[in-house]
């Protein structure tokens, strides 16, 4: 992998986000909005809020992901940038992987740092919460990679957005359901560890297979 | 920079062996169920230009797209030297290829917009350099400006800046580059061409503008007329 492409690109999208700071912003205020939502959808009562808040946080977690996903190569492809990249020597992987660690820097971290805050409204007492903490910051990088290569399949497509949506949401099941059921876990008294096992080994999984696939799929999109 | 583009000094950071030839052999070109061309045989050696001309559809980008390794011919081969560019270190190492677009991010700054590109392509990105350069291209006081606030012609000079960073021989592959440039931006374009030329790099562009006639005397120039290629309907689907 070429280490000079992928801390240009990764320095590059920080800064853009940096200069675009209120559109960088919006997925994690989707999170809060859509979160807060449910106490008015569900009713006030604390019990079902703090049953459901782990699958709340988490889905929510997921569908703002997915909101800064489409943006993610379409400016870059549109502008000349992809081709200049991928024409750098060894360089698809570095691109795959450090438009993924951006995302997650500037989408996925916000949310994981926004999570106890919401589980908090939810009412989840404190031990669930780092776990939800826990399991967040393992989950929300399989979203950017699996995002990553959505975003790159449906580059050039119409309606790119609600594809990628309907690519990477069936993928994402796996770590959706590991990453609430942690904190579920120790609501029912048990040990929180092999979910985030799991998701641990889900991680390192999308480490693995998601740069190259997007690297694949790029090459593809700009032929 | 390591060197004044403009002088034809040699390279510092020239490659342990001479640069190659750039080789199509029988190169067929499709764009969808078209057969752009067909049988396209050239050499491009150190120090020649290509200009490549022809109509509008005829597939002037998509040649340089296919030598640029962005996609693959429908038939032949594209070398470089003896070994296909694509998936070519050393051609990749050896290309520069600027596209119609520009390849600027409208939230950067000029300085920053050229340094990131030079960044990635592995040469001289350093302050000094990025200034230089922008400067040779008549852009000195504009560095810290974002490139959306800058004209069409302006932005192009950014991106051409590129050329003013290389300092060994290379191929250029260059489309429509005299776009949008004024009578300077033009003459410094010729310079940069000829300076690239003297010190054995080789160019392949497109034009459609009347710029060239001061290249045109000079030795190693060509002209590839793609209006002039067969386009095999046999091959077609």
């Amino acid at each position: 992998m070429n280490g000079a492409v992928f801390l240009a690109v990764y320095l590059r999208d920080l800064r853009l986000a940096w200069r675009r700071r209120t559109e960088a912003l919006l997925p994690v205020a989707f999170f809060l909005v859509a979160a807060s939502l449910f106490p008015l959808g569900v009713g006030p009562d604390p019990q079902v809020l703090k049953l459901i808040a782990p699958g709340v946080v988490w889905v929510c977690a997921l569908l703002a992901a997915m909101l800064s996903m489409p943006p993610l190569y379409a400016a870059d492809h549109a502008d000349g940038s992809l081709e200049q990249l991928l024409l750098a020597p060894d360089a698809g992987l570095a691109v795959a992987a450090a438009k993924a660690a951006g995302h997650w820097t500037i989408s996925g971290a916000p949310l994981v740092v926004a999570a106890p805050l919401l589980g908090l409204l939810l009412g989840l007492p404190a031990e669930e919460l780092s776990v939800l903490f826990m399991s967040l910051l393992l989950g929300t990088p399989i979203l950017s990679l699996l995002g990553g290569v959505g975003a790159a399949l449906t580059l050039g497509l119409r309606s790119a957005g609600m594809l990628i949506v309907l690519i990477v949401l069936p993928l994402a099941i796996p770590a959706l359901i590991f990453g609430a059921g942690a904190a579920a876990a120790v609501d029912a008294g048990q040990s929180p560890s092999p979910h985030l096992s799991l998701l641990g080994a889900l991680l390192i999984a999308c480490l693995v297979g998601a740069p190259p696939a997007t690297a694949a799929a790029l090459r593809i999109a700009v032929e | 920079m390591n060197a004044n583009p403009l002088n034809g000094t040699p390279a510092t950071t020239s490659p342990s062996s001479p640069l190659p030839s750039l080789r199509l052999v029988d190169v067929a070109c499709r764009r969808g169920d078209r057969l752009l061309f067909s049988g396209l045989d050239e050499t491009l050696a150190p120090g020649e230009l290509l200009w490549l001309r022809g109509g509008n559809g005829r597939g002037k980008t998509s040649l340089l797209r296919l030598v640029a390794g962005l996609s693959a011919p429908e038939g032949g081969q594209i070398l470089w030297g003896d070994a296909p560019t694509r998936r070519n270190e050393r051609f990749a190492n050896e290309l520069v290829y600027i596209a119609h677009t520009n390849a600027l991010k409208d939230d950067l700054t000029a300085a920053e917009s050229l340094a990131f590109l030079a960044r990635v392509h592995g040469r001289d990105a350093s302050a000094p350099a990025i200034r230089a350069a922008l400067a040779l291209l008549g852009l000195a006081g504009r560095e810290r400006t974002p490139t959306r606030s800058l004209s069409q012609g302006l932005r192009r000079r950014v991106a051409l800046a590129r050329l003013a960073l290389e300092t060994a021989p290379a191929l250029w592959v260059l489309d429509e580059p005299f776009d949008a440039l004024d009578v300077d931006g033009t003459a410094t374009l010729h310079a940069l061409l000829a300076a690239h030329r003297a010190r054995g790099g080789s160019v392949l562009l497109t034009s459609h503008h009347l710029h060239l006639d001061a290249e045109a005397a000079s030795a190693g120039f060509r002209v590839l007329d793609l209006d002039l290629l067969p386009r095999d309907a046999a091959l077609l689907a």
